[in-house]
């Protein structure tokens, strides 16, 4: 089998002494068409693993912004299917790894065996289910590793003892929830930082991506100091609600200063 | 290996990572006041002083004599305090709660019962309350609203959506993620995630524990059928369960069907839903191909969702129960039936029952018996009603 591109981009990053910089948007907010041209500008503008959102009716893991960009992009006639088109599309341009975000009955309802097959088809690297703890993998794991794609695994604050226990399993990268609760970008964080890292550190052997409240460059660049990577998610989509059709160059720009933070 | 909170193949936990551990302590705490029978005791004693239990059973000979068929008798859980069957599970979580030290109590609500029993219970125990309830459910439930603040509870409308029950859940779902060190999440219904199913109907199986008590000693007989209704299936689990080993005994549970199954606005699961996993659980659900949850309509707030609790799923999986979809107007109809036959004004919730009732009854032999239980009173619902009815009572 071939190697996942998120662990060969994450390797690369490694090796070039660089954090990951992980960008996440909500599929066909604005159009397909705007999504697409958003995903090749962040990667022209540095970024080194992009999230695809699948959105979802009922998204009880995210903040206000990326709910409303659900609720758009399904008005809009976003679907599954339609999704994979897109990345087809896509991976005739690029060939970063890319990711779905998406809830657990998205998949069940598709049919799990026919998705995974499809990811692996289309070149989806990787599923991150937000409603989907643990316990509660064996619902679509095997699929995954049959057809090559990481179910990203996520620990938070609120994990103390199950870090391990979640840590030991993962593959791709460690999804690290900087705070409890749901998505969006926050000004300040009640997270002892230094006490969760530790423990994270102490158990993963894998790449680490801290998400969840990181609003710009500054952030990013503070965060990154606790592990290999950083996610960014409801800051980028924020202007696609503001920019719609405009918004992939204002994205590319917002990227690059992220990408830039990263490297300074 | 079998997991853990599973009806056959319904219930999980699929929730988010951040919940796992409150769900898990929640579970334990469970598990060990369970256990406990000075835990029992202090709720009984709740129910009996606070409650009003047990709720009496009432014979409707006028209905009776109406239909000309089986007996009918009705368990009157609208006469409990706060006028539905909600207090039995909230009182059973707050004595959890208590026990657990939390501090914070957040609730979500649809036509406003759970709220308001929930507000209730807070009250007495002096704990910070929040209740959730949609924008539209507010509309519909005015009255409901004002009881809640009048007992000292924030109510926060949520907007997403339908505006509705299952919005309402999303967002006290994503308080709870984000307050999860001080905050108890009192699930109203048997849904979301184990331990909530077995836990919440532990907490309503007195009604069908009383009620198979009760009929025994006014007919020495069990009753052949019962009658409930079902929105995520609260009381219809309660006053099943206890009858559940005894197969003569018919299980029915009424749900919604708004403008009629054959309309996009119901909310009638068993009949139109498929398998899913929301909220928590592996159920049914009313859904499009693609797996969005569908945005439901009936003109009971209370049974306006689109899943039902997972033991539901199984019972009628396995053809344990049965379900049948009751519409608006034949709701409507029930509950002024009821209102003038027995001068009972039923919940619009409960009316499904009645019903359901009002179709099964014809069917059956004159020494047979049919229970409905009757899980809330009316009195919230008569603005919407006169509104239905095309009657206007306030400027």
């Amino acid at each position: 089998m071939t190697k996942n591109r998120i662990d060969a981009a994450l390797e690369c990053c490694k090796e070039a002494g660089r954090k990951a910089l992980i960008t996440f948007i909500t599929s066909g907010d604005g159009g397909y068409e705007v999504t697409e041209k958003a995903v090749l500008e962040m990667e022209k503008a540095g970024a080194d693993i992009i999230e695809l959102g699948v959105p979802f009716s009922d998204p009880i893991a995210e903040g206000p912004v990326i709910q409303y960009a659900s609720e758009r992009a399904l008005k809009n006639g976003t679907t599954l299917t339609g999704i994979f088109e897109m990345v087809r599309r896509l991976r005739k341009q690029t060939d970063m790894p890319l990711l779905l975000m998406m809830y657990l009955n998205t998949i069940f309802r598709f049919g799990t065996e026919r998705f995974f097959g499809l990811c692996q088809e289309c070149g989806i690297d990787g599923v991150i289910v937000p409603d989907m703890p643990y316990e509660e993998k064996d619902e679509i794991q095997g699929y995954a590793d049959q057809f090559g794609v990481h179910n990203i695994s996520l620990v938070t604050p609120a994990s103390e003892g199950r870090i391990q226990m979640i840590a030991q399993e993962a593959t791709g990268f460690l999804y690290c929830v900087s705070s409890n609760g749901v998505t969006g970008v926050r000004s300040n964080f009640s997270t002892d930082f230094d006490t969760f890292f530790d423990l994270i550190h102490k158990h993963a052997k894998l790449p680490c991506a801290v998400g969840f409240g990181i609003s710009g460059p500054e952030a990013a660049k503070k965060m990154s100091g606790y592990c290999d990577g950083v996610i960014v998610g409801s800051a980028v989509v924020r202007l696609v609600e503001q920019y719609g059709a405009d918004a992939p160059e204002k994205i590319g720009a917002f990227v690059k200063s992220l990408r830039d933070a990263l490297d300074s | 290996m079998e997991k853990v909170g599973r009806f056959g193949q319904f219930g999980g936990q699929y929730v988010p990572e951040t919940v796992m551990n409150a769900v898990h302590e929640l579970e334990a705490a469970y598990d060990r006041y369970s256990k406990d029978p000075a835990f029992w005791e202090e709720y009984r004693t709740l129910l009996r002083d606070y409650a009003g239990r047990p709720s009496m059973m009432y014979y409707a000979d006028r209905m009776t004599k109406d239909l000309g068929s089986c007996k009918i008798y009705i368990k009157r859980e609208d006469l409990n305090h706060t006028g539905s069957h909600k207090i039995n599970n909230v009182l059973g979580q707050i004595l959890l709660a208590k026990r657990m030290g939390k501090k914070r109590i957040i609730a979500e609500t649809g036509a406003g019962q759970h709220g308001v029993a929930t507000a209730t219970a807070c009250a007495m125990f002096d704990l910070e309350c929040e209740v959730y309830m949609g924008t539209e459910d507010m509309r519909r439930q005015r009255l409901n609203v004002y009881r809640m603040e009048l007992l000292g509870a924030k109510v926060t409308g949520v907007d997403s959506g339908t505006g509705t029950l299952k919005d309402a859940i999303n967002e006290a779902m994503r308080d709870w993620a984000t307050n999860i060190d001080t905050t108890f999440y009192l699930i109203g219904s048997v849904m979301g995630p184990h331990p909530y199913p077995t836990m919440v109907r532990d907490f309503q199986k007195v009604i069908g524990e009383e009620s198979k008590a009760q009929l025994l000693a006014a007919e020495g007989q069990l009753p052949d059928c019962v009658v409930a209704c079902v929105g995520g299936g609260s009381n219809s689990i309660g006053v099943f369960y206890d009858f559940i080993p005894d197969k003569s005994v018919r299980l029915v549970g009424a749900e919604a069907a708004g403008k009629g199954i054959d309309t996009k606005l119901h909310a009638a699961t068993v009949a139109k839903g498929s398998l899913g996993i929301f909220h928590g659980m592996k159920s049914y659900f009313l859904q499009n191909e693609e797996g969005q949850i569908a945005p439901v309509y009936s003109i009971s707030a209370g049974l306006d969702y689109p899943g039902v609790g997972p033991e539901h799923a199984n019972l009628y999986a396995t053809g344990r129960a049965e379900y049948v979809p009751i519409t608006d107007e034949e709701a409507v109809q029930a509950l002024e039936y009821l209102s003038k036959t027995e001068g009972i004004i039923p919940a619009i919730e409960s009316a499904h029952a009645v019903a359901a009732a009002l179709k099964i009854a014809p069917q059956m032999a004159k020494d047979q018996i049919l229970l409905i239980n009757l899980s809330g009173r009316g009195d919230k619902d008569m603005q919407q009603i006169a509104e239905y009815r095309g009657v206007k009572i306030n400027d």
